[in-house]
């Protein structure tokens, strides 16, 4: 049983016609991916890659029923395009723009908050559900229907841990991307618990990164809720310099929170098995399944 | 990504909303500087740099006459302040300051808002403060279409004013003076897409004024296309010799080609890659079997053939660089348009060093194939690849 999205999932694509969005379409299409409608302001009733464009996300959800929008538009439009979709009501966003400004984000996640969309993005790889559905950019051939959760900050460390599981032979129930942004519609701790509910999924793997407290928050969560499937994680950037910051505003707020060997200590206590390498996570996630 | 502004350019915006900062002049030579002291008196000399610190490594003097100004100008003009040359001084009337405060702006990440930050203990040692007495940091997370009510503003300066006895007959008028202060500094920041708009200290004189001592402002990059003024006005000071932070000057190269780059002096192996999680995680690979890596280079989601050229070009910049290692797993990124600069890279540039190619995901085939006809192996596995790189760096030497 996977997590958000299944074959059932109706698509709608914000930015359908744009180099980015038709090509990454055409891939979803290709994977399977119900995609029903386009949005494109001025381009209504029109048509792109087989399906009907629509000028508001509004009319192409009365007009198809899609429930759930992918974001493929430039950073000045995208926030806008974020907020349209949360105000009809769809039921999951998955925006993929990079180099959104972050105080858009800010007023975006607080108006999604207030609706019944769950985001998940910006500058996120997507969302996968091997065998159903992807939204978004994660490579067609990587995923392979199976029972491992992958939740991660990192596009590129998405697929990584997806192509090892697959070739492993443990495959994923759900793949989630939730992106690099400083500010995000999602964290680890709004996907672990659909991880969860998910009887299927019976482990999960945390791909973190250093900066902020997100995967400090993840780790806070395992522990606090009890949950019983085993976690294995990997922090990325051990070797990283220390970043040049400034003024003392930001480490009032996050404290001493954000580094490698912070994140790794947090979730070793919370119970979960932290890799060395990405290599090693698939086989720690062997060590840790039931055969 | 966001721009650190100097002292003086966040207090060029303090002043243009109303917030009021104590006299001054920007100095480049230390002629300039004996000048600012026979207008303004008394004045502080302060390094124009875009890092905390610089008291502590000398970049502020406090002199009375045009001669001593001229002469710790000089000093501090010659100083090196954790990296960051002098390129300027900021000299400053003095201030008649009965109480340092903070007021800070920050984006708080866990909670998607901004934060506004209000303590009696400003002053250097603030993030001290934070960590042993929390209780003397007053913090209010604003809702982002209304920005801070006044009364909101008011509950957090008699918040934090409660830790300051001194400050306690004081407490109402300056709660009222507070909020059109910490609505006018929260205004800016928005207007300015600002991660980081700070004073510290906010400086309460003896004749009851709050005077922006010091301030930091630290804008976000990606909003950059809706700040043509600032930039223009950044850009100028470019021209009077600032540097844009005075940073590294491979650093500064990069920026001048829009690449996502962080130099590590002394590495001798180039890293690109696309994903920032990727290429850190390349950095540890490569330090994991031994080598050195000279940079960080994230070439992005969708990169372009020529973008992947002018990286290579960038990364080959430093003259440090016996090899670079380049891994790519493509999502959004194409692995035959990465495939297609490196191989135009590598023939317009003449690149005779090892380069390793570690190459999957979207049209990888297409990638692979064009690599191997211009006799470049690639490698499907990036611990393999890395060791590769590390080898013929380190075994040619």
């Amino acid at each position: 049983m996977p997590i958000l999205i299944d074959a059932s999932t109706r698509v709608l694509v914000q930015g359908i016609t744009g180099r980015e969005g038709s090509f990454h379409t055409r891939q979803m299409q290709a994977y399977g991916t119900r995609v029903v409608a386009g949005v494109v302001p001025g381009r209504g009733g029109g048509e792109s890659l087989g399906v009907p464009i629509f000028d508001t996300v509004a009319e192409a959800v009365a007009g198809t029923g899609a429930d759930t929008a992918f974001t493929i538009v430039p950073p000045p439009f995208a926030a806008d395009a974020v907020i349209e979709a949360a105000a009809v009501g769809l039921r999951l966003g998955v925006c993929v723009t990079e180099g959104i400004p972050v105080l858009d984000m800010v007023r975006a996640t607080a108006f999604v908050a207030g609706t019944t969309m769950r985001l998940i993005g910006p500058n996120c790889p997507g969302v996968m559900t091997p065998g159903q559905s992807k939204i978004g950019f994660i490579p067609n051939h990587v995923g392979r229907p199976g029972r491992v959760g992958v939740v991660a900050r990192s596009g590129t460390l998405t697929y990584e841990v997806i192509q090892g599981l697959s070739e492993a032979g443990y495959g994923e129930t759900t793949a989630v991307g939730i992106g690099g942004d400083p500010v995000l519609g999602s964290t680890f701790v709004d996907i672990l618990p659909l991880f969860a509910a998910d009887p299927a999924t019976h482990a999960v793997v945390l791909v973190g990164e250093i900066g902020g407290s997100d995967e400090e928050r993840a780790a806070e969560w395992i522990r606090s809720s009890g949950f019983d499937r085993p976690v294995i994680a990997f922090i990325s950037g051990r070797t990283a310099p220390p970043g040049k910051r400034m003024g003392h505003a930001g480490a009032i707020i996050s404290g001493t929170t954000g580094s490698a060997q912070g994140k790794i200590d947090a979730l070793s206590a919370a119970g979960a098995d932290v890799a060395g390498t990405i290599e090693d996570v698939v086989r720690l996630v062997g060590a840790r399944l039931a055969p | 990504m966001t721009v650190k502004l100097l002292e003086y350019q966040a207090k060029r915006q303090f002043a243009r909303v109303g917030i009021e900062v104590p006299p001054g002049r920007l100095a480049r030579t230390p002629d300039e500087a004996a000048a600012a002291a026979r207008e303004l008196g008394r004045v502080a000399v302060k390094a124009q740099v875009p890092i905390g610190g610089r008291g502590k490594a000398g970049g502020i003097a406090v002199v009375d006459t045009p001669e001593e100004a001229h002469r710790e100008a000089a000093r501090i003009l010659a100083l090196e302040i954790r990296g960051y040359p002098v390129r300027s001084v900021w000299c400053e009337a003095g201030l008649e300051i009965a109480h340092e405060l903070y007021l800070g702006i920050t984006l708080d990440r866990d909670r998607r808002r901004l934060a506004l930050i209000l303590s009696a203990a400003g002053g250097m040692e603030i993030e001290e403060v934070a960590a042993t007495s929390p209780e003397r940091i007053a913090t209010l997370w604003p809702d982002p279409f209304a920005g801070p009510w006044p009364f909101q503003v008011r509950e957090l300066a008699f918040s934090a004013l409660a830790h300051a006895p001194a400050l306690a007959e004081a407490r109402g008028r300056l709660a009222s003076a507070l909020v059109p202060l910490a609505q006018t500094l929260y205004r800016l920041a928005v207007d300015l897409d600002a991660v980081t708009c700070e004073i510290n200290p906010l400086a309460l004189t003896a004749d009851g004024r709050l005077v922006a001592a010091d301030g930091k402002l630290e804008v976000d990059e990606n909003a950059e296309y809706r700040h043509q003024e600032l930039a223009a006005e950044l850009a100028l000071d470019l021209e009077g010799g600032d540097g844009r932070t005075g940073e590294d000057p491979f650093e500064a190269e990069a920026k001048r080609r829009g690449l996502t780059y962080v130099h590590l002096p002394g590495g001798t192996i180039g890293c690109i890659g696309n994903g920032a999680g990727l290429v850190m995680n390349t950095l540890d690979l490569v330090q994991q079997v031994g080598g050195r890596p000279n940079n960080f280079l994230d070439v992005g989601g969708g990169a372009s053939a020529e973008k992947v050229r002018s990286s290579l070009a960038m990364v080959l910049s430093d003259p440090d660089v016996r090899g670079v290692f380049i891994n790519i797993f493509g999502g959004i990124t194409r692995g035959d348009e990465v495939a297609r600069g490196i191989v135009q890279a590598r023939d317009e540039l003449g690149i005779t060093l090892p380069l390793v190619v570690r190459m999957t995901g979207t049209n990888e085939e297409e990638g692979r194939r064009i690599l191997a006809e211009a006799g470049i192996v690639p490698g499907t596995s990036a611990p393999e690849a890395a060791r590769t790189i590390v080898e013929l760096v380190e075994g040619a030497r």
